[in-house]
């Protein structure tokens, strides 16, 4: 008796809806991060963030240091944030468009975070692994030489090295690059000591792979994914950081801003009652960190999903 | 033990010179001197006021007579901007300020922090475990230099209970906004180390065992869960000790409490080196010994730690 054609036909295209592609690590943390929705959320937040930063200041009506005079001495009734005057923010105390300010505060501390979570991520990552990979005496060097640097209060040195070099945004940079990588470089040498033992580790060494390769071309793909996590996590350290040198007035300079700085300058006023000087600037700063914080959770639980 | 001690100081102490040289080499590359001001001294003037100092001496004899002097006599010389003061004078002014809130504000960090996670563990998932998770996310985007500001909005111009900074000798009702905007973040940390951590050690074996031979929970929980719930804490407070110092000057400059702080932000503006370098080996001094504090309890409590 034939099988009834139809029926074979039927478990020939199951067979063929059955070879799925194969999903990838990426393909799948991907997956886990959508569903995260908190994480999503957060990620548009800081896009949209990010997009004021970048294309707020063509929305402006003033440049961040005009200063209209004819408002200094009259914030309170004429400085308010009113659509009609094209201060959408209101202004600062000395009549500059506070709008404009924030624009380019947003932007400042965004670059200072991504700027310390890149050094970190190129420095860190292959100090670590260079420590992990070698292991040994160079290991306990390195890492004792990290384990230094980690006691030391950096935030005293760098205003030292602020106050003798001159208060400017790259050394602000320089500095917040000095500490950023030393986290990343734990992480990615505890990471690398579980991956060099791993196979393909040893066949490279077996077939005699220079060990600079193998730490680039081996090691240092597999630690990407933690890498990231912590780099997410490290952006919005690293803002609260620059923010704090800018609170004590002695980061970016003026007509230059930060977030950390126009909080500074609202905490002043708000006592006359322009809380909107202060409300504004903290607002996008708690928005911006909060934003990192969930988004580098939502990374962490996508990419290393037994930590939950 | 005595040989773990011995080889956690032998790696304090190169460190502490480490953070010495480092500083006083900023501070000697340092374009300028104390006694460029806008109106020159005549040059004759100025070499004897360096000799004074000396200041004209080579490099290497500088460097050895301040760590010397540092380390001997714990003398950082004289401030290059208050005439009438060494930086000695100027840290033994703020530093009890700053000693004083840095000690509260560490207390109640720790207390509130540990008794919140292990709280909010013990109850998992109830209104308390949700208000503490809750509690510790928030104040992360509130580190001190927002908490200030939003303490003070809030309780010294709403409300009008608090005064809105100053000293008084250290009355309780100046040191409680400095206390909670300098421990919130910290505290925030702690409870949430402390939940997820006690969460973990409440999954292990020996707590089951501990349940099933019948022992009330408060004797689970202090007797068997605290000890090893506390290790991520106490790894967690060097870091902590570390941040707090340095909010320290947040919390001096905001609310006038005249900590060293607020000495060490005016003597940035002012270019006042010694004073600088002086706060900063004194801050690193207390970070390094802390951390070794820190070392050594956690090898006490835990002693399979050895490194």
């Amino acid at each position: 008796m034939f099988p009834n054609r139809a029926a074979v036909e039927g478990v020939g295209e199951a067979m063929e809806l059955a070879e799925v592609k194969g999903r990838s690590l990426w393909a799948d943390a991907r997956t886990r991060f959508f569903r995260n929705r908190a994480a999503v959320v957060s990620l548009i937040m800081l896009m949209l963030v990010a997009g004021f930063a970048l294309f707020g200041g063509a929305f402006a009506e003033y440049e961040n240091d005009f200063v209209d005079f004819s408002l200094i001495g009259s914030n309170a009734y004429k400085g308010v944030p009113s659509v009609e005057t094209g201060h959408y923010f209101g202004t600062d105390s000395n009549g500059r468009d506070l709008f404009a300010r924030t624009v380019q505060g947003t932007g400042i501390s965004l670059m200072v975070g991504v700027v310390g979570a890149l050094v970190a991520v190129i420095v860190g990552t292959l100090y670590g692994a260079t420590a992990g990979y070698y292991g040994g005496r160079v290991d306990g060097l390195m890492m004792r030489i990290v384990d230094v640097l980690m006691s030391i209060p950096f935030m005293f040195v760098l205003i030292l090295m602020l106050v003798i070099f001159g208060r400017s945004i790259f050394m602000l940079f320089l500095g917040i690059g000095l500490i950023s990588w030393l986290d990343m470089a734990r992480i990615a040498r505890g990471q690398t000591l579980t991956i060099k033992n791993k196979e393909f580790v040893e066949v490279a060494v077996a077939t005699g792979v220079h060990p600079v390769k193998i730490i680039l071309r081996h090691i240092v793909p597999n630690l990407l994914g933690i890498v990231i996590v912590y780099a997410t996590l490290l952006v919005p350290n690293m803002i609260i950081f620059e923010s704090f040198i800018s609170f004590l007035g002695l980061g970016v300079q003026e007509p230059a801003t930060s977030l950390g700085a126009l909080i500074n300058e609202g905490s002043r006023t708000m006592q006359f009652g322009y809380y909107w000087q202060i409300a504004y600037p903290l607002f996008f700063f708690v928005v911006t960190i909060f934003a990192f914080f969930f988004v580098g959770d939502g990374l962490r639980d996508a990419l290393d999903p037994k930590d939950r | 033990m005595l040989s773990f001690v011995v080889r956690r100081l032998a790696v304090a102490i190169p460190t502490l010179l480490i953070l010495v040289v480092l500083s006083f080499i900023l501070m000697y590359s340092a374009p300028g001197g104390p006694f460029n001001s806008e109106r020159p001294l005549p040059p004759e003037v100025l070499a004897n006021i360096e000799a004074k100092y000396g200041l004209d001496q080579p490099f290497w004899k500088q460097i050895v007579n301040y760590v010397s002097g540092v380390v001997t006599s714990f003398d950082f010389g004289p401030s290059f901007q208050y005439k009438d003061r060494t930086v000695n004078d100027v840290i033994a002014q703020g530093f009890p300020v700053t000693l004083t809130y840095g000690f509260w504000s560490f207390v109640v960090a720790v207390t509130v922090g540990v008794s919140l996670g292990v709280a909010a563990a013990i109850k998992q998932n109830s209104w308390l475990d949700y208000l503490a998770v809750g509690i510790s996310i928030g104040a992360q985007v509130l580190p001190n230099f927002v908490m200030a500001p939003i303490l003070l909005l809030v309780f010294t111009l709403w409300l009008g209970w608090l005064p809105g900074g100053g000293w008084e000798g250290g009355q309780w009702n100046y040191l409680i906004m400095p206390v909670i905007a300098l421990s919130t973040s910290y505290m925030a940390s702690i409870a949430r180390i402390t939940r997820s951590s006690m969460l973990e050690v409440l999954n292990t074996n020996f707590i089951r065992t501990a349940q099933a031979k019948g022992l009330p929970m408060r004797r689970v929980i202090w007797r068997h869960a605290m000890k090893p719930t506390i290790l991520p804490v106490l790894s967690y407070l060097g870091p902590a000790f570390v941040g707090m110092i340095t909010g320290s000057v947040i919390i001096d400059v905001f609310f006038s409490t005249g900590g060293i702080g607020q000495f060490f932000v005016n003597s940035a503006f002012n270019r006042d080196y010694s004073v600088i370098m002086g706060i900063t080996i004194l801050v690193g001094t207390l970070t390094i010994l802390f951390n070794l504090l820190v070392d050594i309890l956690y090898a006490w409590i835990d002693p399979k730690i050895r490194y």
